[in-house]
C-alpha cells in the first residue's frame, strides 16, 4: 500500500475517533449529577432564576438540539465563559500558547533523558548499569509529578537559584522547570519501552554481523542501535503525548504558570462548564491530531513501511504496525502510562 | 499500566534471553518480590493496624504545638495546626490505599469484560473495542479526570466513578491481546467442540489463563491510581480535610518547604516507599511468571 493510501486510511480513523470524542464529551455532560444551573446558582435560587439560566445556557432545550448547538459551538470556538461572558475559542488560545511551549520542551527532554537511558541499560544488558537504569524508572515512576516538581523547585530554584522558583516572566527559563517535571513523568515509560527495542534490535542479524566485522561497541550503538531506535522512539512519544499534556495542567499548577492547565483550575473552582468542556475537547482533538501527524511520519520515514511488497505484508502493516487498528496492535506499541 | 512489561512477558526478547548469568538473575529476580512483598505488607499492615502505630490522633489540633520539627513526642514533627505529622501518615495510608486499591476494581472488571469480548470474538467485536480504547486514550488522562471528578462532585464517590468510566483501557488491551492469542488455541476450540457456550469458555477457561497477566496489571494499576488519587488530593479535588491524606498532607506543608521541608517531603517519603513497594511486587511477579514460561 503506497504511503498517500495509508495516510488516507489513518485520516479517516482519526476523523473517526474526533466525532467520538466530541460525542463521548457531550454524553459525559449529560451524566453529570443535578443541574448545571441549579449548582451554579446554589440551593438558595429562586425558580424563576434557575428556570432563567436554564434557558440562557439552552438546557430547556431537547437533547438533540443541545447536540446541535454543542458542535456548532466548538467548530466556531464559541458557547461563552459562564463567569465573563468571553467566548471559550478565545479564553484558550490566549492560554494555550505557554501549554504547548512546556509540552514541546517536555517531548525534548523526554526523549534526550530515555534515550540516553535506554542506551545505556541497553548496551549492558543485565549488568549493574542496567539494574541503575532499572533503579531509576521504578523509583521516578514512584513519585507523582506535583512532588517532583517541589523537589526541582527547591534543589535549582530556591538552593541552587539556577532558574525561576515559579511564574512565567523569565522566558524560555520559567519553563525549563516545569517541561522537565512533565518530562520526567513519562520518562520510565520511554525508557522501559526503548530498552526492550534496542534490545530487540541488538539480536539482529545486521547487528551480529557489524559486530564480527570488528566494529567497537560505540560504533555499533551509534550507527546501528540509536537510528533504529528513532521510530519507535517517535511512536512512543506520540502515544505518550496525551499523557503529557494532562500531566502538564497539573505542573503548570505547582509552578504558579498561567497556562491551560491555570484556565483549567479557573474554571473547575468556578464550575464555569463551557470552558470545561472546552478544554476537554480541544485538548482531545490536539491528541487526536498529534497521534495523526506521528503516525503519518514513521510510515514515511521507516522503510520497511514503505515497500510496496506481496499483499500479506501490505495487510500486515495496514492491521499491525500501525499499532491501532486492533486491540493487539495497539497494546504492543502503546506505552505503559494509562490513557 | 506499564504494558511494556506485559507485551515483554507475551513477547519480549529483550528480558529474559540471552545474556546474564540464569542462576544470578533468577535471585535478583527473587529477590525483587520478595523486597516488593515485604515493603507492601508492612504498610498494609501499618495501615491496618492505624491505632495501634499512630502516636496521636491524626484530626485533632494544638493550635499551641504548630510547625515543631522532629522530637520524641512528635516523631516526625506536627503540621501548621499542631497535628502530629507521623500520626496523619499513618492514617492518611489507610485511606490513600482504601481509595486506590477501590478505584483499581470497576475499570478493572469492565476492562477484562470488554477485553475478553474483543479477543474472543475478534472480527467487528474487536474493531468497536478498539474504538472506544483509542476514543478513550485521545483524552488526556488528568485533563478528563479533573473535569469528571469536579462535574461529578468531588469526594470519593466521583473519584470511584471517574476512575470506572477512564481507567479500563488498559485492562482491555492487554486480556484482548492474551484472549486473541488463546482463542485459536486447540483447548478452546475442545471445550467449544464440547458444547460449552461462548460465556461459559470464556469465564471458566480463558479468562483463568489470562490471570498472571491481569495480576501484573492490577498491581501496577494500585500504583498508577494511588499516585492519581494523591495528585487530586493535593489539587484539592480529591480526599477532602480533614481526613488525612498523602496529598492533602503534601499540599499543607508547601509553603514551609524552604523552612520546614518535612511537612511536605515526610508524607511524600511515605507515598514514595508505597509506590515503589507495588512496584517491585509487580516487576518480580512478572520476572516469576517469565521464567516460568
Amino acid at each position: 500500500m503506497g504511503w498517500v493510501k495509508q495516510v488516507g486510511l489513518l485520516v479517516l480513523r482519526a476523523a473517526l475517533v474526533a466525532g467520538g470524542v466530541v460525542l463521548a464529551t457531550f454524553v459525559l455532560l449529560q451524566l453529570v449529577p443535578g443541574d448545571v444551573a441549579t449548582s451554579l446558582l446554589g440551593s438558595r435560587a429562586t425558580p424563576e432564576a434557575v428556570a432563567e439560566l436554564r434557558q440562557q445556557l439552552g438546557l430547556d432545550l431537547p437533547w438533540y438540539a443541545r447536540f446541535g448547538t454543542f458542535v456548532t459551538d466548538l467548530f466556531t470556538g464559541g458557547g461563552e465563559s459562564l463567569v465573563n461572558g468571553v467566548p471559550v475559542g478565545e479564553l484558550i488560545s490566549a492560554r494555550a500558547g505557554v501549554t504547548l511551549g512546556i509540552v514541546a520542551l517536555a517531548v525534548l527532554f523526554a526523549v534526550v533523558i530515555s534515550t540516553a537511558l535506554a542506551v545505556v541499560a541497553a548496551a549492558n544488558h543485565d549488568r549493574w548499569a542496567d539494574q541503575v537504569v532499572r533503579l531509576i524508572s521504578t523509583s521516578t515512576l514512584a513519585i507523582p509529578a506535583f512532588l517532583v516538581g517541589m523537589l526541582l523547585i527547591l534543589l535549582f530554584g530556591v538552593q541552587l537559584r539556577w532558574f525561576p522558583v515559579g511564574g512565567n516572566t523569565d522566558g524560555i527559563r520559567s519553563l525549563v522547570l516545569p517541561s522537565l517535571t512533565a518530562a520526567l513523568a513519562i520518562v520510565p515509560v520511554l525508557t522501559r519501552s526503548l530498552r526492550v527495542q534496542l534490545l530487540e534490535v541488538a539480536g539482529g542479524d545486521f547487528v551480529a554481523a557489524a559486530r564480527s566485522a570488528g566494529f567497537s561497541n560505540a560504533r555499533v550503538t551509534f550507527a546501528y542501535l540509536l537510528p533504529n531506535a528513532a521510530i519507535p522512539a517517535l511512536t512512543l512519544v506520540g502515544l505518550n503525548v496525551a499523557y503529557l499534556v494532562g500531566g502538564t495542567f497539573v505542573v503548570e499548577k505547582v509552578f504558579a504558570i498561567p497556562g491551560l492547565g491555570a484556565l483549567m483550575f479557573d474554571s473547575i473552582s468556578a464550575r464555569d462548564v463551557p470552558v470545561i468542556q472546552g478544554i476537554v475537547v480541544y485538548t482531545a482533538i490536539l491528541v487526536v491530531v498529534v497521534n495523526l501527524v506521528t503516525d503519518a511520519l514513521v510510515r514515511l520515514i521507516d522503510p520497511r513501511r514503505r515497500t510496496r511488497g506481496s499483499r500479506r505484508t501490505a495487510r500486515r502493516d495496514a492491521a499491525g504496525a500501525a499499532g491501532r487498528g486492533t486491540t493487539a496492535g495497539a497494546a504492543e506499541m502503546r506505552s505503559g502510562v494509562s490513557a | 499500566m506499564t504494558v511494556e512489561t506485559i507485551s515483554s512477558i507475551l513477547s519480549g526478547p529483550g528480558d529474559g534471553g540471552a545474556g546474564g548469568h540464569p542462576t544470578r538473575r533468577r535471585r535478583r529476580r527473587s529477590g525483587t518480590l520478595i523486597a516488593g512483598a515485604v515493603i507492601v505488607g508492612i504498610v498494609l499492615l501499618a495501615a491496618a493496624f492505624a491505632p495501634l502505630v499512630a502516636t496521636h490522633d491524626p484530626i485533632v489540633q494544638d493550635l499551641t504545638a504548630g510547625l515543631q520539627p522532629p522530637s520524641a513526642a512528635h516523631w516526625l514533627g506536627t503540621d501548621q495546626l499542631g497535628r502530629d505529622i507521623w500520626s496523619r501518615i499513618v492514617y492518611a495510608a489507610r485511606t490513600d490505599l482504601r481509595v486506590g486499591v477501590l478505584a483499581v476494581a470497576t475499570p478493572a472488571v469492565l476492562g477484562i469484560a470488554l477485553g475478553l469480548l474483543a479477543g474472543y470474538f475478534g472480527g467487528w467485536t474487536d474493531r468497536i473495542a478498539s474504538y472506544l480504547v483509542d476514543t478513550n486514550l485521545a483524552f488526556p488522562f488528568y485533563v478528563i479526570v479533573l473535569a469528571m471528578v469536579t462535574l461529578l462532585g468531588t469526594g470519593e464517590g466521583a473519584i470511584y466513578l471517574t476512575f470506572a468510566l477512564v481507567a479500563w483501557v488498559n485492562y482491555t488491551r492487554v486480556v484482548g491481546v492474551v484472549t486473541a492469542g488463546f482463542a485459536r488455541e486447540n483447548w478452546v476450540l475442545a471445550a467449544r467442540g464440547g458444547g460449552l457456550g461462548h460465556v461459559r469458555v470464556m469465564v471458566r477457561h480463558v479468562l483463568p489463563n489470562a490471570l498472571p497477566q491481569i495480576v501484573v496489571l492490577v498491581v501496577n494499576d494500585i500504583v498508577f491510581v494511588i499516585l492519581a488519587v494523591v495528585t487530586l488530593s493535593y489539587l484539592g479535588l480529591g480526599i477532602q480535610p480533614p481526613t488525612p491524606d498523602w496529598g492533602g498532607m503534601i499540599s499543607d506543608g508547601q509553603a514551609f518547604l524552604t523552612s520546614r521541608p518535612w511537612i511536605s517531603l515526610a508524607p511524600g517519603a511515605a507515598l514514595f516507599v508505597t509506590a515503589v513497594g507495588f512496584s517491585l511486587l509487580a516487576d518480580g511477579i512478572a520476572d516469576v511468571l517469565r521464567d516460568e514460561r
